[in-house]
Parts: structure tokens; C-alpha cells; sequence
């Protein structure tokens, strides 16, 4: 058992991949926040009027919370305070006037990409995969605007958004999650610098899988990006995210907002690989993933899914949610969250059933391995004018080695009878007999606990695009940095 | 060269010593069953052979096919040809037991520096093997083990010796929670992979399996010592007697050795 024990240990100091720093010139902001810094950002970004107001409004919000001490304390996650005001709100690699295309880009962002396997040439047309990549605070290419444009699609980075679609980012932003709906959203409706931007028209089924990659480059930068899709009647898109950042001692703080949009009978199918720097052995540096994200399912027979595959970060923050508004709309929540080593997670989801029939979904794997801390937090709140509202609840944990823990908070609220709720919940540990089957089948210890792991996380990967789904499994048995009992 | 050389094997579990000495050669070709009481040490010789490290060496040596198994991991004693069927079979939830079954024998076809098998040839061979266990297919695209019955999972264990054609097949305690028909299934799939270039060693407590296993040898496994070894008679004797006979006579004579 000891071998067994020692080699999962072995698997464990595998180390971080992506942690590379890439060497361009970068413009950025003075650190700390107050509003000058806020009318700074706005200006660099050219934004209108309506948009400096907006960050204004969420910066005095946001003020008032932190005088009051209000950032969210109830989270199953232990720091130390963060010194927002150490921090830099804006970085941007140096970039020539006017980029009008991929040619122009920094060569060594391109190698960046490449070397994260994110494909940006055109050549990847044939993996039929758009992509928009954040590097540090703005966005640098958008693949596929061209073809996505004859169907009406748009996808582009939000600050393009901002300038080209004044109307639809002014009808939405901010219609799912307000700045004023909690304190790392208010903080990045202050700041967010951008993020990506999707609005699919009626009808239109959004023929390739939309992408976004994120990656913190910059050192003592927060990232701040915000995502808004749209999905008017009928239509259909899948979108996708993966994030990566540096290996840096100190921790690094990302404050996203998601929010999704989904009008009658319209689908939006939201996936993450989310890989961020996890932090080393000991637990020192990593990135702080506080990030608000919420679906609305505004339409009749509405459909939202989240599938999220979270096996980086310090701390993991994030509770993708559904409102479900519209009768008979769907909310679906797909979860495997992996804490190693001294990683925390805090993760889980919210079903606001509003409408009649409404349905909601909620399949969540932890693993804990390492010292790792694993929550999930999960409301489900079926409202008085949800007839017949069903929800289903799977929540399952997975133990490797004695000094993880695993903790499950659901919490149910029913106010119309009609309700049908299903809950299960199990608890379980690799166990000694699972390896030694394995091993005597002629698997090695890392393979074996591979397989247990991916088979524990099965439900959660058919849920990926198929491309992501094998990422993710390798992701998985690479992140893998766990201890047997 | 011996296919199995158990040389004065002493082994400790949790502090106590369950094995005391034991001595066992297995050629190629040959079926030796191990019996004996509850308790008597039958099972602990078999998860040492198949390297399970809650077991600890204290003393003695064992070669198989002249190279030291003791010094193995499990996943090596297996790649080199050691199987055991396990008398508990595990449930791996979430991977297919066509899948499970690939991986295993791809992985040890690594280990053998052969090509790994695609699924296109990989299941036409498996289909044989479980028509030849008389299994159902449907269990094939389900979990390992989930929601087997425990016939099901006993016959999964002797399919999954047939896809890896061990060299060494040790069968531990397969008969047990068996009715007769299951019984007579897995035998008739152990007879089958008998063969001259495979050594079997067939633990168990009744004699019942041994009339659709006939083996060449019996071995008497009294308090972590081979007590009396014979022919398949032996096992017949035993049925009649019982243990306590053996056990009366071992305290009485020197412990007959191989």
C-alpha cells in the first residue's frame, strides 16, 4: 500500500504545464482603484459615455461595499485579505495601431497560443472551432468573424461590442447579473477591460462551436473579463472557455461575469475547461477564480446548460446559475471540480425556478485529493408560480488519501406544492482493492487512479464537445495530485 | 525451468504470521489446487503471488519463470503473466467493461513491447470469449461489475482471464457464492485455457469445484504450512474426512512437503 501511496504522491508533484511567462511589452494602468483609474480604463478603451457611467455607478457600489467590509465571507474558502489596492486593473500587451489582422499580433503572443495548443490560424478552420482569446486584460484575436458575419453571428471581443452594438450591450449588459449583485461583480463592472461578446439572431444555429481563451500573463494584474451572449428566439450556440495563466508566488486575482441570455425556445450550451495556475505544493501562489455566472432563461422552452470542468485555481469561487423565467425552460449544471494539493473550492450552483414546468438539472462531481477542500453549494429554489417544477440533484465526492475533505451544502427552497425534487448524495474514497484490481490487471497506479477518476467524472464529460472531452480527461489525470489511503 | 518456485514463503499480516513456510512448485501445464480450512492462510498465498503489498515478505523466495516475483509490482507480475481471478471482483462505476477489458490487455501488450490492439480486432476476440463464458453482452457496455450478480461477477473474472491469456492463473476462492449452473460455466472456461504453456492454482475451500477442475495436484494448507499434497484423490479424501483429519494428523507427523 505504501508503493501505492508514494506513487499517486509521485503523480502529485507532477508539475503545472502552462506556467510559462511570455516576454511583450505591456502597457498598463497605475495600480490601485479609485475613480480616476475607472475613467482611465474607460478612456483607453474609447467607450462611450454610457459605459463610463455604468463603471461609475458599479465603482461607488462597490466603494461602499468595501467601507462596510461586505466582500463575501461565507464561502467554505480561507485567505488572507486581499489588498485591492495593490493591485493593477489593466494590463495590455503593446500593440501596433490598428491591428487589422492575425499578421499584425505580437509573433510572441501567437507562440503563446500555440504553445497552449489554442489554435488561432486559419488552418484550424477545419476544427471547426471560433476563438477568442483574452491575453491579460484585452482581447487579441477573434478567428472566423467573416464567416460567423454571413449568418448574422457576432463574435467579438466586448469592447468591439461596446463600439459597433452600442444598442444590444446597453439592452443587456448587466440584465442577468447587476453590479449590484454582489461584491466581486460590482468589482468587475468597475473594471472588467474585456471578454467576449455573442449575439446569435433568430433561428440561426450557430454552425461552430464559439471559443474563448484567457490568459493571465502580466504579473500583480487581476483579470477582469466579462461575457455576455445572447441567443434571440430559436436560436442555438455552443461556447466554450479554458483559461491558463503563469506560475507566480504571489496569488493573482480573476473576477469574472458570464451572463447568458436564452429568448423562446432558444439554447445556449456554455462550457469551461477552467486550468488556471493552481498554486505550488505548498499552497503558495495560484490564482483567486471569484467569478459570478448566471443564465437566464428569459424565453418559453429556453434551455441553459453549464458544463464546467474546474481542476485549476488557489481558490475556486463560482455558483453557475439558471433563472428560469420562462415556462417550460430548462436549467442544466454539470460539474467535476478537482482540489489538490492546497486548492479550495467553492463551487455549486442556483435553480430559480420562476416559470411553470420549468426543469432543472444539477450533476456534481468533487474530487479531493492532496490537502485539497472541496464544497459544493447548491440552491434550489422552486418559486410560487413554478407549477409542477422538477428538479434533479446528484452530488457525489470522491476522496483520495486522508488529509482532503469533501463538504456538501444543498439547499432547497419550495414554495409551490406541485414541486418534484430528487436529491442524491454519495461519499466515496479510492480504495486500496479498486487500485490492486487494476494494477493486477497490468495498469500502473497513475493509470488506475486515471480510470477511477474518469469513470467517477463520466456523466460530466458527454456533456463536453467531444474535443474537449478528451482534453479534459487529460487534464484530469495530469491535474491528478492525489494520495491513497 | 519451473513456470512457479515458492521457496520457504513466510509472510505477516497486520503482525501476525499467516504463512509459515511454504514450498510449491507449479510447472506449465500442470493445475495444482490449494485447499484447506478457514483461516488457513489459502487466500493470503494467493494475493501474495499477485503482489498485493498489504502483505508483507518476511522471509523466503519465489521465481517465476526464473525472475524473483517478489521484487515485482503488481502491474509487472500481471504484464509478465500472473492473473488472479479475485474472490471479491471490484465495481470501477462509469468505465465499460469492454473498455476496462481493452485498456488491460493493451497495457500489458505495452509492457510486452507488442502493438496495442484498435478495437476493430479487439472485439471480435472478446465477443468469442464472452460467448464462451456464456455471458450476456449487454453486460459488456456496462460499468465493471456495477449491478452484476455475484455469478456474473465470477464469470467476468474467468472472461477476463480468457482475454489475457495469463501464464499463471490463480483462481481464488471462484466457487464461492456460485449455484451449480454458474459452477459449471466458469469450469467449463477454465478447462478451457488449460493448456500446456499455462500453470493454474485453483484456491478453495470444497471439493465441489474440483470435480469440474480436475486437478493434477492438491495441496492441504493447515495453519500457514502445506500439510499433506497429492493427487485430485486427495481432495476426494478430504471431502470425506474433513479438515479435522488433516489437521489431527499434521500436529502428529512432519509436514509433508512437495
Amino acid at each position: 500500500m505504501s508503493t501505492n501511496v508514494n506513487t499517486i504522491r509521485e503523480l502529485a508533484e507532477r508539475d503545472y504545464k502552462w506556467g510559462f511567462v511570455t516576454a511583450v511589452e505591456e502597457e498598463r494602468v497605475p495600480r490601485g482603484l479609485n475613480e480616476d483609474i475607472i475613467r482611465l480604463i474607460s478612456a483607453k478603451k474609447r467607450e462611450p459615455q454610457f459605459m463610463l457611467e455604468w463603471r461609475l455607478k458599479a465603482f461607488q457600489y462597490w466603494a461602499s461595499l468595501e467601507a462596510s467590509q461586505a466582500e463575501p465571507k461565507w464561502a467554505n474558502i480561507k485567505y488572507a485579505p486581499i489588498d485591492y489596492q495593490d493591485i493593477v486593473y489593466y494590463s495590455a500587451p503593446k500593440k501596433k495601431p490598428g491591428l487589422q489582422s492575425l499578421d499584425e499580433l505580437d509573433p510572441e503572443i501567437l507562440r503563446t497560443y500555440e504553445k497552449l495548443g489554442i489554435p488561432l490560424a486559419e488552418q484550424k478552420m477545419l476544427a471547426g472551432v471560433a476563438v477568442d482569446a483574452v491575453f491579460d486584460s484585452v482581447s487579441v484575436a477573434t478567428t472566423f468573424k467573416e464567416k460567423l458575419a454571413e449568418l448574422g453571428v457576432i463574435f467579438c471581443p466586448f469592447s468591439e461590442a461596446v463600439e459597433k452594438y452600442p444598442e444590444l450591450v446597453k439592452r443587456y449588459l448587466g440584465s442577468v447579473v447587476p453590479y449590484t449583485d454582489n461584491f466581486f461583480a460590482a468589482l468587475n463592472a468597475a473594471v472588467f477591460s474585456d471578454g467576449s461578446f455573442v449575439y446569435v439572431p433568430e433561428g440561426v444555429r450557430c454552425p461552430l462551436e464559439l471559443s474563448t481563451y484567457f490568459r493571465i500573463n502580466a504579473a500583480e494584474t487581476g483579470q477582469f473579463e466579462r461575457t455576455l451572449i445572447v441567443a434571440d428566439r430559436g436560436a442555438y450556440v455552443s461556447y466554450l472557455e479554458g483559461c491558463t495563466a503563469p506560475i507566480r508566488d504571489e496569488n493573482q486575482l480573476h473576477a469574472a461575469v458570464v451572463e447568458l441570455v436564452a429568448l423562446d425556445d432558444a439554447q445556449i450550451k456554455y462550457s469551461t475547461v477552467q486550468n488556471w495556475y493552481p498554486g505550488d505544493k505548498q499552497g503558495r501562489g495560484g490564482i483567486y477564480n471569484f467569478v459570478t455566472k448566471r443564465g437566464k432563461c428569459a424565453g418559453v422552452n429556453s434551455k441553459i446548460s453549464w458544463t464546467q470542468v474546474e481542476t485549476g485555481s488557489a481558490i475556486t469561487w463560482k455558483y453557475p446559475s439558471c433563472i428560469l423565467q420562462g415556462d417550460n425552460s430548462a436549467g442544466e449544471f454539470y460539474s467535476v471540480a478537482l482540489t489538490n494539493n492546497y486548492q479550495q473550492a467553492d463551487t455549486g450552483t442556483k435553480m430559480i425556478h420562476l416559470g411553470k414546468n420549468t426543469s432543472s438539472t444539477v450533476v456534481s462531481k468533487g474530487i479531493s485529493a492532496g490537502h485539497g477542500q472541496n464544497t459544493y453549494r447548491g440552491l434550489v429554489k422552486i418559486l410560487k408560480g413554478a407549477s409542477r417544477a422538477r428538479n434533479y440533484t446528484q452530488c457525489d465526492s470522491l476522496l483520495i488519501g486522508d488529509q482532503c475533505g469533501a463538504h456538501t451544502f444543498p439547499y432547497i427552497e419550495v414554495k409551490n406544492a406541485s414541486a418534484r425534487m430528487e436529491h442524491e448524495a454519495s461519499t466515496s474514497k479510492i480504495g486500496e482493492d479498486q487500485l490492486f484490481y487494476l494494477q493486477q490487471r497490468g495498469l500502473k497506479t497513475e493509470d488506475a487512479v486515471s480510470m477511477i477518476v474518469n469513470g467517477f467524472c463520466k456523466q460530466v464529460f458527454r456533456e463536453l464537445p467531444m474535443e474537449f472531452a478528451v482534453e479534459a480527461q487529460k487534464l484530469l489525470s495530469v491535474s491528478l495530485e492525489g494520495s491513497v489511503g | 525451468m519451473s513456470l512457479l518456485e515458492i521457496k520457504n514463503l513466510r509472510v505477516r499480516v497486520a503482525g501476525h504470521e499467516i504463512l509459515k513456510g511454504i514450498d510449491l512448485t507449479i510447472d506449465s501445464g500442470e493445475v495444482h489446487s490449494i485447499m484447506g480450512p478457514n483461516g488457513s492462510g489459502k487466500s493470503t498465498l494467493a494475493q501474495v503471488l499477485a503482489r498485493r503489498e498489504t502483505y508483507q515478505v518476511i522471509d523466503g523466495e519465489v521465481l517465476f519463470n526464473g525472475k524473483d516475483l517478489l521484487a515485482m509490482k503488481p502491474e509487472e507480475a500481471a504484464c509478465e503473466g500472473v492473473f488472479m481471478a479475485f474472490q471479491y471482483p471490484v465495481e470501477i462505476p462509469g468505465i465499460s467493461n469492454t473498455y476496462f477489458m481493452r485498456s488491460a490487455l493493451n497495457a500489458m501488450r505495452k509492457y510486452r513491447n507488442q502493438d496495442e490492439m484498435d478495437a476493430m480486432d479487439f472485439l471480435p476476440m472478446f465477443r468469442e470469449k464472452v460467448k464462451l463464458l456464456e455471458m450476456d453482452e449487454k453486460l459488456m457496455s456496462r460499468s465493471v461489475n456495477e449491478g452484476f450478480s455475484g455469478g456474473e461477477k465470477k464469470r467476468n473474472e474467468i472472461l477476463q482471464m480468457a482475454v489475457l491469456e495469463p501464464k499463471l492463473a490463480i483462481l481464488d476462492e471462484t466457487d464461492s457464492g456460485l449455484d451449480i449452473d454458474a459452477l459449471r460455466i466458469v469450469a467449463k472456461g477454465v478447462n478451457a485455457m488449460r493448456s500446456k504453456d499455462r500453470g493454474m492454482l485453483v484456491v478453495t475451500h470444497y471439493q465441489r469445484l474440483l470435480n469440474y477442475i480436475v486437478p493434477d495436484r492438491v495441496h492441504v494448507l493447515v495453519d500457514g504450512r502445506i500439510a499433506r499434497s497429492g493427487g485430485s484423490e486427495l481432495a476426494l479424501e478430504l471431502e470425506e474426512k474433513g479438515y479435522g483429519w488433516i489437521d489431527g494428523e499434521a500436529q502428529a507427523t512432519v509436514p509433508a512437503s512437495t
